[in-house]
């Protein structure tokens, strides 16, 4: 893209023109094609918001209420649109309201470039105002930081910041920029790209003899089972995952953050695994005799107890990060590299194999999740509401096209469970951190992320009250979202662990909660309240139907749990269907 | 088992680097027994040797999470037989002491230790040697007034190490993670993207 900045060096005859370090950022993001800035503004960061001034109509900035909110909102643009996330955010409480996100982003890898403002450097270390040393605080949580106190340096470690955020397993990195280097005035020749830094090494080679050991195990197999995460998504690879297990006829369940690489009801998919992940495929992991797992990192939510996982297969793993390889589950055959990459060239080598009976087992362990634990939930006809109806009812009016971004609890498990999704990228959670507060401001990403689609935010009770701050964002910048609060009145999920491990001793889970649809009526977003089953769909289709933004509350149960479940401590094998197999 | 393994980390030269490294072991709390940073054989890259008593699975990990930091080229970790290993100590001794005692004088000789500064008030002694060889002149001076005492961490060769560039581009052959191509740029400064 032809910069302003590129521009006045092309009129100067390719001579290095005089420019401040703020406006080299602002030059960098242009060069990188950014469109869209989350952030929050203040004293250390005011250079860079002074030239943002000059490009509002050519980089979007959403001003959030809450610098927690933007680097959220900045997650979720970046899971729906595969670019990376842009944040800003002024020194010092600015920069440590990022942390839970860039925890968030490190651990669900989601690629995102944070600028923060910083005092002047020849302040740094006296306890100027509103100083941190968000640097050592994010070394942590980043893939990368890197401290600017001089403007040189500024064009090639943003380029080298947004280089390191995409490539590879994805992940945040965080550039903190003193004012006097914001301010400063240097020589600045252009902006180059990053395509390489000699130390870091994104995209392991592919080795051929690998692919080959692993495709053999798999023509061997009686009964194999493939599990896949997010590496699926963050590679592109859909299609070449879909090939893949089509080729081989493989039963294939997903991982939370995996979900909607496959649409939901793929003929192959199995379900969801994980603690509340579905019966057969969490079960059927110690029946399996090859577990082929794609771009996932065997998370203990997952796997529940390791020394119980598995343990009579042999594992494949297919990762690109190395440091995942071996680091819970000991494989047979590990293929490193760029899934992109390497399942076509799997795909080449196995064959197809029809393995009814393997494939038997899933349905029978299906029906009696239906049965037990299913039915009840997505068609009660009496009592109050139940978190799985509501979702059965927005998936008949969505027809799995929406973009689902939930909070964390009882309500994510069972929008994981039920919702339908057609797409890629229709999954949008706190997977690996489990972050309380992360729908709301993702959702508005999401939204900016994927303009054409509908993005419908899933919450708690107690959730929503975590950044109901981000409805002054909705109301300010207008993105269409959708707004669906389950209230039961509790802590749902840990409400859940103490009715059945602490003795129903209900501590500090009773949390009351403000009247959600005058609070957003105060935002000037329109809203609803529901309790009764006759007006669910009704609802939901307001909602929807709705032309701007719209908060439904609807009052579900208050006591309902999640099933089944594989008890903290327990092996994947040891999955209840109820309350009383505890 | 538990046993002492040395890691010998390759990085770029870069400010918070030793944090980097040290929070991965802090992380899961492991304590490190030695931790050392030097410029290596190769300009602008250095090298940390680090000693920790880990399980070679452990160990295995955490070489893959330091590798996975931007900055690192490179780890390797290497049991002690596999490695030359060495240690430099200071021990500082009242003179008079000394003087008085020809028992000291021998144990010098005995433990290899030289006289770095002979003042009037003290003398310091220094040797160089693994663990169990600066323990026992320290045990021994230890009963004639020793005033002070300090030990380096160690510094370690990787016995069949022919140098980093050659290793790196060896260990990478085997190594399905790794391009060699990368490195071919390890010595040719200017052909590099660099800070
Ligand atoms: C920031 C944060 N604090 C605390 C928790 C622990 N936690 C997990 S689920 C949960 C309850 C969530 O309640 P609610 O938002 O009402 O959703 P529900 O489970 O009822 O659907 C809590 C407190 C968390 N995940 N994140």
């Amino acid at each position: 893209m032809k910069t302003l900045e590129l521009d006045k060096i092309e009129k100067a005859g390719r001579q290095p023109i005089s420019t401040t370090g703020s406006l080299a950022v602002i030059d960098a993001l242009l060069s990188e094609s950014v469109t869209t800035i989350f952030g929050y503004p203040g004293g250390a960061i005011m250079p860079i918001y002074d030239s943002l001034f000059g490009f509002r109509d050519k980089l979007n900035h959403i001003l959030v209420r809450h610098e927690q909110g933007a680097i959220h909102a900045a997650q979720g643009y970046a899971r729906v649109s595969g670019k990376t996330g842009v944040v800003f955010a002024t020194s010092g409480p600015g920069a440590t309201n990022l942390v839970t996100g860039l925890a968030d982003a490190l651990i669900d890898s989601t690629p995102l470039v944070c600028i923060t403002g910083q005092v002047f450097a020849h302040l740094l270390g006296t306890d100027a105002f509103q100083e941190t040393d968000i640097i050592n605080i994010t070394t942590p949580i980043t893939k990368w930081n890197y401290q600017i106190t001089d403007a040189t340096e500024i064009p090639e470690v943003l380029a080298k910041a947004f280089y390191i955020a995409k490539s590879g397993r994805p992940g945040p990195v965080l550039i903190d920029i003193t004012k006097n280097a914001q301010l400063q005035l240097f020589d600045y020749i252009g902006y180059r790209p990053c395509i390489h830094v000699r130390s870091y090494r994104p995209n392991p080679i592919v080795r051929p003899e690998y692919i080959e050991q692993a495709a053999k195990l798999i023509n061997e197999a009686k009964k194999p089972f493939v599990v896949f995460g997010q590496g699926i998504i963050l590679g592109n690879a859909e299609k070449e995952f879909q090939s893949f297990i089509e080729k081989g006829n493989l039963p294939s369940a997903w991982t939370i953050m995996g979900m909607s690489a496959i649409p939901t009801d793929h003929p192959l998919g199995v379900g969801m695994l994980g603690m509340h992940g579905n019966y057969g495929p969490n079960f059927l992991t110690n029946e399996c005799d090859v577990l082929i797992a794609v771009g996932m990192r065997f998370d203990d939510r997952v796997t529940g107890r390791l020394d119980k996982y598995a343990k009579q297969a042999k594992v494949i793993h297919l990762d690109i990060d190395p440091a995942e390889i071996d680091k819970n589950v000991q494989t047979a055959v590990s293929v490193w590299g760029d899934c992109k990459e390497t399942l076509p060239l799997l795909t080449n080598l196995i064959e197809n194999k029809s393995r009814p009976e393997w494939f038997k087992e899933f349905e029978i362990k299906k029906e009696k999740e239906t049965t037990t634990v299913i039915e009840k939930e997505l068609n009660p006809t009496e009592g109050g509401l139940t978190m799985g109806e509501v979702i059965q009812v927005l998936n008949e009016l969505t027809n799995g096209d929406a973009v689902i971004v939930t909070d964390v609890g009882q309500h994510q498990m069972v929008a994981c469970r039920y919702a339908k999704q057609n797409k890629t990228r229709s999954n949008i959670t706190s997977g690996g951190l489990g972050t309380m507060g992360y729908a709301l401001p993702a959702a508005i990403g999401a939204k900016l992320g994927a303009p054409e689609r509908e993005v419908i935010a899933i919450m708690g009770d107690g959730g929503a009250q975590m950044n109901i701050q981000e409805l002054g964002t909705i109301m300010q910048f207008q993105p269409n979202v959708k707004i669906l609060i389950l209230n039961n009145s509790y802590l749902g999920m840990v409400r859940q662990w103490q009715e059945l491990f602490h003795e129903k001793r209900y501590s500090f889970t009773d949390i009351q909660s403000p009247n959600f649809v005058q609070v957003a009526k105060a935002y000037n977003i329109d809203g609803r309240q529901i309790s009764q089953r006759e007006e669910l769909r009704e609802g939901l289709k307001q909602m929807l139907d709705n032309p701007s933004s719209f908060l439904l509350e609807v009052a579900v149960l208050h006591e309902d749990n999640v099933f089944p479940m594989v008890p903290q401590g327990k092996g994947v094998a040891e999955i209840v269907l109820s309350k009383e197999e505890i | 088992m538990k046993q002492e393994f040395t890691l010998t980390v390759y990085t770029e030269n870069q400010v918070g680097l030793l944090n980097k490294i040290a929070i991965i072991f802090s992380r899961r709390k492991i304590s490190l027994d030695s931790f050392n940073s030097s410029p290596s054989e190769i300009e602008n890259i250095y090298r940390f040797t680090i000693v920790i008593r880990e399980t070679e699975t452990v160990v295995k990990n955490i070489v893959r999470q330091l590798e996975k930091n931007v900055e690192v080229f490179k780890v390797f970790y290497n049991t002690n037989d596999e490695i030359i290993w060495q240690q430099i100590a200071l021990y500082k001794v009242p003179t008079s002491v000394i003087m008085k005692d020809v028992k000291v004088e021998r144990l010098l000789r005995e433990f290899g230790a030289r006289a770095v500064v002979i003042r009037d008030d003290y003398t310091v002694f220094e040797t160089t040697g693994q663990d169990d060889e600066v323990d026992n002149l320290l045990k021994e001076l230890s009963k004639y007034s020793l005033i002070e005492f300090v030990k380096s961490s160690r510094i370690a060769i990787i016995k069949s190490s022919e140098g980093v560039h050659k290793k790196v581009l060896d260990m990478e052959k085997n190594d399905p993670t790794n391009k060699p191509i990368n490195n071919e740029f390890l010595n040719h400064k200017s052909m590099i993207f660099e800070m």
